[in-house]
């Protein structure tokens, strides 16, 4: 490290409104709507009323078409100054981090001050599209200019092009939702029934035990009367989430459950980002710094990588590039997508096998204290409205962070399409 | 929320129905808006032989620019304000007969009527004692006789040394923002100069100070946070979590900050501490607005509800009060302004948790108000009557018509009639009103 290194984008703060579920109290709201939302609890917790920001990045995995600009749009419904520019990021799970990585980028090499990210994501109000056949024939409607040629174009409609296709949460190349690629990776890694639904338990316990001490009071924003996240199930015990049945996966052996797997979720996230003269000038307290960060991808289509596998690789990297151990943070924040992922990452950095034959180490990666892993719970409790889960976490990180006083965290975010996005953040003692 | 009678009593046929029933019209209020003058005409100014505040009363009636008659009948006064700190033994009293006999029936509606007298125990003899304590009875009868047109009327008791202290009371006193305040007796005393700061313009008294609202997602809370914000002040707004959606909200709309906290957790006064440290160095004023209701006779109360109604209405305010002063986070100049009620100084029926909760406010007031002075900065409270809010639409009829019409003015307060009390009491220029509880009730008939 020399002096010439770029400085480093400060967290200062986030807001999220509560996670729901599919089809619950956010039913009616469009992700326009949401993220509106939780821009404008950012705006009203820092009172950034009518400030000029560098930029808001923001994105939707599930997108209407119409939402091409979804992000300004938002902005322009928000509270914030209509001179802030905006755009759309979109990739996958990673949405929420990966906004965070492009406005923290931007402040770190000085082209903006300040700035915010985030995601939303609605499956309730999910976009639907026509089949082709369908949609070339409505296009050539549209061109059609005179009523026998629209009659003519009529003409070709047929019943079975009507049925419109509802998306789905799937792998566009090899056919398999997200869930069943999962379930194969925890046979293949030999995951049981039981350490999963003791991971989605101890999420559970340990959110609503944050959300008892007052932690996310000023994190999350109420909307559409919801408090707390939907999802959250406090009473949650590894007895009850045993009789289940399996949803992914075939046979006795089976063993991802809609406990122990996220739930289609809706809801919003955005995270406060900007350079330390910023912060100082508008006398807001620095959470943490974003030190480095490193997005991964896998082939899981021709080789025997896992769909969720990306931050196996990204991890390693990262660390290397960085001088650092697995051992050296204080905080990890490993997105829930499903228990088996959780478990799946861990055992992967321990083994010795996989860190010679994939990562080329004569050493395992190491090992996580699971008292420093998700201390506050992570998606199975809170759900995952994909592109808002970013947010979330960074924000969550950040908090934790300046709580402790100083050390680092670690985050890792798997995402759809064989890819994984991670980064380190850090807070630096004071004095 | 309205007032459906009031409506029906102001229209033409209406009117004429209630009054041959014999059936009070409630009038129609006055409110500030801003930019308005002080005072909407000529002011009548008189002073009993001897008095001390003529000279000091002229030269606010010159700051705000209102014409001054000597009140010989001649015009209609929209305001009358008469100096009565000469009247030194009882039989002078019959100077406030001769000043205000001729002028009081020809006020206009919304009228204004104040008068300046000593504190009666820093009066210089006995006999001075006895007449400048008789004045107060004198007052609040006059506040019975005028409230039927909206005229309200104050006794304002100038301390030694307080003299050049009395523009920011005179101001509110005189205007449309004390539409709802009448019968009230007011002590202003003496005030260091650095504890007392003139504003560059009278339109935005609170220009430059932060104030902290607790309460501000609803009702008379929003309507302090938006009144604050109006007079200049940037607004921290608190309210519960659970609230946090309207609360940000009131805050983007009047460009203050949110914050989302229970002010019954133990560790609340410190996480306030914080963030005013961390984002404003220090607090000029906070107002503790947040109030809650658990209605039960004694009988019937659950330990929760008397609990639940301590805990937010007078404990929170004093452990943050408290807490605040510890940390040096209310400094000079600072402005505490607690929220105490009518129900807290009269009593009342199902309400044992919620008065002893509004007494304690008194109570917090003077107890502080001397380690206040000495820190030169002041504690007052407001204690608001029948307020026309979402909490008093639940009200069954019965108890609610008897509300809005037991007090002089013969209808309810709007919230907005406490935070401009509150905005009096909170700004940088009032220094000298200490220790003051100071009701917003319409001159209600209880608890007097």
């Amino acid at each position: 490290m020399n002096d010439s290194k770029p400085r480093r984008a400060a967290v200062l703060g986030g807001n999220r409104i509560p996670f729901a579920r599919q089809n619950g109290p956010y039913a009616q709201a469009s992700n326009q709507d949401m993220l509106t939302a939780a821009l404008d609890g950012l705006v009203g917790r820092f009172a950034l009323q009518g400030e000029r920001l560098g930029e808001v990045a923001a994105g939707a995995v599930l997108k209407h078409s119409h939402d091409f600009n979804l992000t300004r749009e938002c902005v322009l419904g928000s509270a914030l100054a209509e001179q802030t520019p905006a755009y759309d990021v979109q990739q996958a799970c990673g949405t929420g981090l990966e906004t965070t990585l492009h406005v923290a980028n931007k402040i770190a090499l000085g082209q903006i001050e300040s700035g915010i990210s985030g995601g939303v994501d609605t499956t309730s109000d999910a976009p639907i599209e026509v089949g082709d056949d369908l949609r070339r024939l409505l296009l050539d409607l549209n061109a059609a200019r005179s009523a026998t040629d629209r009659l003519r174009v009529l003409s070709g409609l047929r019943p079975g092009q009507i049925v419109p296709r509802i998306p789905r949460n799937e792998e566009p190349r090899t056919g398999f939702s997200m869930g069943e690629h999962q379930a194969i990776s925890a046979k293949k890694w030999g995951i049981g029934r039981r350490e999963q639904d003791e991971v989605a338990v101890e999420s559970h316990m340990r959110m609503a035990a944050a959300y008892d001490a007052g932690f996310f009071d000023d994190l999350v924003t109420p909307y559409l009367g919801l408090e707390r996240d939907q999802n959250l199930r406090p009473d949650s015990t590894v007895e009850k989430l045993s009789k289940l049945k399996p949803v992914f996966g075939e046979g006795p052996d089976a063993t991802m459950t809609a406990a122990n797997s996220t739930p289609l979720s809706d809801g919003a996230s955005t995270v406060l980002l900007a350079s330390d003269e910023w912060a100082e000038a508008h006398s807001l307290p620095v959470l943490a710094h974003l030190v480095d960060a490193e997005t991964a991808a896998v082939d899981f289509v021709h080789a025997e990588d896992d769909l969720l596998g990306a931050p196996l690789y990204a991890v390693p990297r990262l660390l290397a590039r960085n001088g650092l151990a697995l051992e050296d943070f204080d905080f990890y924040e490993i997105h829930e997508a499903f228990a088996s992922q959780v478990v799946m990452t861990l055992k992967a950095w321990r083994d010795p096998a996989f860190c010679a034959e994939r990562l080329g180490r004569d050493e395992p990666l190491g090992e996580i204290d699971p008292l420093k892993l998700n201390v506050h719970g992570s998606s199975l409790a809170a759900g995952h409205p994909f592109a808002a889960t970013g947010g979330r976490i960074v924000a969550t990180l950040a908090k934790l962070l300046h709580e402790k006083g100083s050390g680092r965290g670690l985050i890792s975010i798997c995402a759809a399409g064989g890819q994984g996005v991670t980064a380190i953040l850090e807070k630096e003692a004071e004095g | 929320m309205s007032d459906r009678y009031q409506n029906i009593a102001n229209s033409s046929l209406g009117g004429m129905v209630t009054r041959r029933l014999g059936l009070p019209t409630p009038p129609r209020l006055e409110r500030h808006k801003p930019g308005r003058a002080v005072v909407s005409g000529p002011v009548a100014l008189g002073s009993a032989h001897g008095g001390r505040l003529e000279g000091a009363a002229r030269e606010v009636m010159r700051s705000i620019g209102a014409h001054v008659g000597e009140g010989d009948g001649e015009e209609a006064y929209a305001a009358l304000v008469y100096d009565a700190t000469g009247i030194g033994g009882s039989a002078r009293l019959r100077a406030l007969y001769d000043f205000f006999h001729p002028l009081i029936r020809q006020t206009p509606p919304s009228g204004r009527i104040v008068v300046l007298a000593s504190p009666p125990d820093e009066a210089g003899s006995e006999p001075a004692r006895v007449a400048q304590r008789a004045i107060e009875g004198f007052l609040r009868s006059v506040g019975k006789e005028v409230g039927g047109k909206g005229v309200t009327a104050q006794l304002v008791e100038v301390g030694e040394g307080a003299e050049g202290a009395m523009e920011s009371t005179l101001r509110f006193l005189l205007s449309a923002r004390s539409a709802y305040v009448s019968g009230q007796v007011i002590r202003l005393a003496a005030v260091e100069p650095e504890a007392l700061s003139i504003p560059a313009d009278w339109d935005a008294p609170l220009d430059g100070t932060v104030a902290a609202v607790t309460g501000a997602a609803r009702g008379i809370g929003k309507s302090i946070a938006e009144t604050l914000a109006r007079d200049g002040a940037k607004v921290v707004a608190i309210d519960i979590p659970p609230a946090g959606e309207a609360l940000s909200a009131v805050a983007n709309e009047i460009g203050g900050a949110a914050v989302q906290l229970d002010i019954t957790d133990p560790s609340a006064p410190d996480r306030l501490a914080e963030f005013v440290a961390e984002r404003h160095d220090s607090l000029d004023a906070i107002v503790h607005n947040a109030g809650i209701t658990r209605d039960k006779t004694l009988g019937r109360m659950s330990e929760d509800q008397w609990d639940q109604v301590l805990g937010v209405n007078l404990i929170a305010p004093e452990m943050i009060t408290a807490r605040l002063l510890e940390r040096e986070l209310i400094g000079v100049g600072g402005r505490v302004v607690g929220v105490s009620s009518v129900s807290g100084i009269a009593g009342n029926r199902g309400q044992t948790n919620y008065a002893t909760s509004k007494a304690g406010v008194v109570g917090l007031v003077q107890s502080l108000a001397a380690p206040m002075a000495a820190r030169g900065a002041t504690i007052n409270a407001v204690a608001p009557g029948f307020i026309e809010t979402e909490m008093t639409a639940r009200m069954p009829l019965g108890t609610r018509e008897a509300g809005r019409r037991t007090n002089s003015l013969v209808q309810g307060g709007q919230p907005v009639d406490v935070a401009e009390a509150v905005a009096w009491l909170a700004a940088p220029a009032t220094g000298a009103v200490n220790g003051n509880v100071v009701r917003v009730c319409g001159q209600a008939l209880i608890g007097a």
